[in-house]
């Protein structure tokens, strides 16, 4: 079958990061990305099924990879050969639609008993992501054993899918996953928050957004957005920010809502106060030194978007006493806060639902055309888009 | 004859060609290209035949010893007592002066301000009087600098004064040094500098520069703080003010005289010294900015070519700096001192004498080029709010009568409107430009909603109060300026500005005059009169 493939090759690393350095997401041609023809990946074991892609996201992570700029952290947790793609639609052999959950848990791994966070509901915490009968890999999409969703096929344990109700078109199901991601951002928002920024307006920015102002539970009172690109800035009001600025805007616009005082005679350095909470959906050095110094003493900074290997000064995490929080993946979300305990995947269905979530899928590409889609995802606030997919409806072998 | 004409004593003037009055000129084929101030730089445009084009009247002239004519002022003063009998040991004497606003461009050494506070402590030394402070008036303004406060005092009077605590800035924050002195019968709050209410005598030195300076609002405003400003600074009294600058149509005058007549009432004793300066605006080699195009001499047309191919190899900074480094030529037409409403009278007259301009009939789009400087962007930035309310608030409303562009015209402007701001300066107006202009551009939603919290934002008020940065509800008031404009005009249009700028302002842009003209008629229909405002020189349109 046809499947995009990404290999351990030291040379085309060495080229991807080259490429991807000249322009984001060049790194798909020279790179260890390639277009093969391999056998439908099966794992012998209980609960493994078969799962044909229909749309298959391309998200920030698979961009980093391709470039060549991901941490090195994912070495042992990644197994090589892979197919990515763990953002997917798809049907089982007897034709029902599902979502993947793409995290690779116990459950999946065939690990008896189960870990204490799997067993907690927490699989995206899941203590056994190298271990089991499967090879390492955090999620379907770096795992040699289970293929990806940018293929014809892919292997998924049942324990991973989630059945789409008829409502909901492929482009709102394959938002499914990366609003999921946002959720667990927005989830770590505790109760009694005032004042939110997020940082970013890519698909977890506008996700994260669209979290704050529907999920259940309490939810904050103001939530200021910075987003880089026109069209990000209309739909992040359009989502429910209530004051959406450019990056260069945003402590400006903290402080303003806030009523902070700040540091600098007019420009600002930093801000004396902040918001409560503050979700950096970008990851890059820019973002996370923007969020310490825009977040009130005491408040809390929420990495959402992967950050990689980073150069910030943590000083003002000390001084002010920040918490910085990680939020990975999906479990269950807090009894307290948005989210109201419910799982991250169930919220995640009636979020994209309720917030129409499937309208930020902008462009999709047939596999074969690889190369445009990973530079047209790399590019996407720049040209006006959101989140790019391969469609796999209608390649033939799927259909054969 | 005026009221300013009879020749009061000290007034002898310079004797010279007698100047010329300003004139309407109809364009036609042999009319050379016409100038345009465009920001820091110039623009030559050809108007269409059959444009008009008002140009200012030539500069008056000035007084032969403007130290005499100011003593002479305070020996006989209008409606009061000679200064020196109302000066004597032991009492509280407070000088309060205009700020940095005041004149544009500020003017060559020493300024007018300079010679008239030193002709005042020169008397009360005469008289014993040893508590004497001097107070810049500069309401919500930024505060002065020393090198601003040195340039108009002087340096004799800055060393004598400044050291000791007893020169300073008006802070309009300042609860424990400010007063309720009372409210007018239409319930506005007059509350000034507390100093200056409780002195034996307040002297205030005006430079009125434009009709709508002086009387009145010098102290009523200029002393003022927000609770009091806030009464008139709005847009019901601009929108019913047309214009500002016409005090028999202007409401933000009739407000200050009630104030006025609130501090009157309250026992506050006002010495008022309102002096006039001629239009001599630009020094060499910028003089040829004030002629008149077809009298260009083949010398001017040298400057102009030399001064836009040196600018245009400029970095926007060294311009900038260049350009507010000019200090004008003007010099004083008159001063006049006592009973502030005898003062005051004499004082317009003097003014229209030589800024009005007969003007028959209004256009469907009048033309602005827009210079550098406007009175908030000394030694700053003309930020996109300040190129907005130079051109709707300030040049649009010098007209008396009727505005020169009719109901539902154009107003085409040219000025680059570059997206900037000094952030010291102007830190309350990146917000308002970037957040509220957002948001919308009604100046009354944008009161409604916006204006209160701006007011009262603790970071603009330290930053008022300990730095140089306008007070944080000035941008609203420079938006409001504009609603006369907002209210009466079709469209706006701005020449070679930033279109992003331009935008938010609510404006459109274009980029050339040709290209504006041809956008205009999409608002005031085929064939349109036009008429270009040929300023600064500042003048005042009377429109009949």
């Amino acid at each position: 079958m046809k499947a995009l493939r990404f290999e351990r090759s030291l040379p085309r690393f060495a080229a991807a990061r080259i490429a991807g350095a000249l322009a984001p997401g060049r790194g798909a041609t020279p790179g260890p990305l390639r277009l093969v023809d391999i056998d439908v990946p099966e794992v012998d074991a209980p609960g493994w099924v078969r799962v044909r892609p229909r749309l298959a996201g391309i998200c920030g992570s698979d961009l980093a990879t391709i470039d060549a700029t991901s941490s090195r952290w994912f070495e042992p947790i990644v197994s090589f050969p892979f197919v990515p793609g763990h953002e997917v639609v798809g049907d089982l052999d007897d034709g029902t639609r599902v979502v993947l959950q793409p995290v690779l848990g116990c459950a999946a791994r065939g690990i008896d008993p189960i870990c204490s966070r799997c067993a907690a509901g927490q699989v995206g915490q899941c203590l056994n992501i190298t271990f089991g009968h499967l090879e390492p890999g955090l999620q379907t999409g770096y795992c040699a054993d289970t293929g990806g969703g940018w293929s014809i096929a892919l292997s998924a344990h049942e324990s991973q899918l989630h059945p789409v109700p008829d409502a909901l078109s492929d482009e709102a199901a394959v938002m499914v996953e990366p609003t999921a991601c946002a959720i667990r951002g927005a989830g770590k928002v505790p109760a009694g928050t005032s004042v939110v920024a997020v940082i970013g307006a890519g698909t977890l920015g506008l996700a994260t957004i669209a979290a704050l102002r529907h999920l259940p539970g309490e939810l904050p009172t103001t939530v200021i957005a910075a987003a880089k690109h026109p069209d990000q800035r209309t739909l992040a009001a359009a989502l429910g920010a209530d004051v959406v600025v450019e990056p260069d805007g945003l402590a400006r616009a903290v402080r303003r809502v806030t009523g902070s005082m700040a540091v600098g005679d007019g420009s600002i350095d930093r801000l004396a106060g902040g918001a409560d909470v503050t979700i950096d959906c970008v990851g890059s050095p820019a973002s996370i030194a923007s969020a310490l110094s825009i977040t009130a003493p005491g408040g809390r900074v929420v990495l959402v978007g992967m950050p990689g290997q980073v150069d910030v000064d943590l000083t003002p995490l000390w001084q002010r006493e920040l918490q910085l929080v990680g939020a990975y993946a999906y479990g269950t979300e807090e009894a307290d806060g948005p989210g109201d305990g419910r799982p991250t995947f169930e919220l995640a269905f009636d979020l994209v639902a309720a917030a129409d979530l499937g309208r930020l899928v902008s462009a999709t590409y047939p596999l074969a055309r690889y190369a445009d889609a990973i530079a047209h995802a790399a590019e996407a606030g720049r040209r006006g888009a959101v989140k790019i997919a391969f469609d796999l409806r209608n390649e033939r072998e799927r259909n054969r | 004859m005026s009221p300013a004409a009879p020749r009061r004593p000290g007034h002898e003037v310079v004797e010279g060609r007698a100047p010329r009055p300003g004139f309407v000129l109809e364009v036609d084929r042999s009319t050379p290209p016409t100038l345009f101030h465009h920001g820091e730089g110039f623009r030559l445009e050809r108007l269409p035949v059959g444009s008009r084009i008002v140009y200012p009247a030539e500069a008056l002239p000035v007084l032969r010893d403007p130290d005499e004519a100011i003593r002479q002022a305070l020996l006989h003063p209008e409606g009061q007592d000679p200064l020196p009998a109302q000066l004597f040991p032991g009492m509280k004497l407070t000088i309060a002066f205009d700020d940095v606003s005041l004149p544009l461009p500020k003017m060559r050494r020493p300024d007018i301000r300079q010679r008239v506070i030193e002709a005042v402590l020169d008397l009360a030394a005469e008289a014993g009087v040893d508590d004497v402070h001097l107070i810049a008036a500069l309401a919500l303004h930024r505060r002065m600098t020393e090198a601003e406060l040195r340039h108009a005092v002087g340096d004799r009077v800055y060393d004598a004064f400044a050291p000791r605590g007893l020169l300073y800035n008006h802070d309009a924050e300042d609860r424990d040094n400010l007063t309720l002195v009372g409210e007018t019968e239409q319930g506005e709050e007059v509350e000034i500098n507390k100093r200056a209410a409780e002195s034996d005598l307040l002297v205030y030195v005006n430079i009125n520069l434009v009709s709508m300076d002086g009387g009145h609002k010098s102290t009523a405003t200029g002393l003022s703080s927000y609770r009091s400003l806030r009464h008139h600074h709005n847009v019901k009294t601009m929108q019913r003010s047309k214009s500002f600058m016409d005090q028999h149509r202007s409401e933000l005058h009739s407000s200050n005289w009630r104030m006025g007549k609130v501090l009157r009432d309250a026992g506050v004793k006002v010495f008022q010294i309102e002096t006039t300066m001629n239009n001599d605006t630009f020094p060499k080699p910028f003089d040829f900015l004030q002629k008149r195009e077809w009298e260009w001499t083949a010398r001017d047309r040298m400057a102009f070519v030399a001064a836009t191919t040196g600018l245009n190899r400029m970095s926007s900074r060294m311009k900038r700096n260049l350009f507010q480094s000019i200090e004008a030529p003007h010099d004083m037409t008159g001063v006049v001192a006592g009973e502030i409403e005898a003062v005051h009278a004499i004082t317009t007259a003097k003014v229209f004498e030589q800024q009005l301009v007969a003007v028959e009939g209004q256009a469907d789009i009048v033309t602005m080029g827009l210079p550098y400087i406007s009175p908030y962007n000394v030694h700053s930035i003309m930020n996109p709010i300040l190129v907005a309310c130079l051109g709707l608030g300030y040049f649009f409303n010098m007209y008396r009568g009727k505005p020169l562009v009719r109901e539902g015209g154009v107003v085409i402007l040219s000025h680059p409107t570059p997206w900037e701001f000094h952030p010291v300066h102007h830190p309350s107006y990146i917000d308002f430009f970037e957040q509220v202009l957002a948001d919308t551009t009604d100046p009354v939603e944008i009161e409604k909603r916006y204006e209160v919290s701006f007011a009262e934002d603790e970071w603009y008020r330290h930053l008022y109060r300990t730095s140089y940065a306008y007070h944080g509800v000035h941008p609203f008031y420079m938006w409001y300026w504009c609603a006369h404009a907002l209210q009466h005009v079709g469209a706006v249009i701005i020449v070679g500005g930033d279109p992003k700028a331009v935008r938010r302002l609510g404006f459109r842009p274009a980029s050339t005059l040709r290209d504006a003209l041809e956008m205009a008629e999409d608002t005031v229909g085929r064939n349109p009169s036009i008429t270009h405002t040929h300023a600064p020189p500042l003048y005042m349109a009377d429109v009949t």
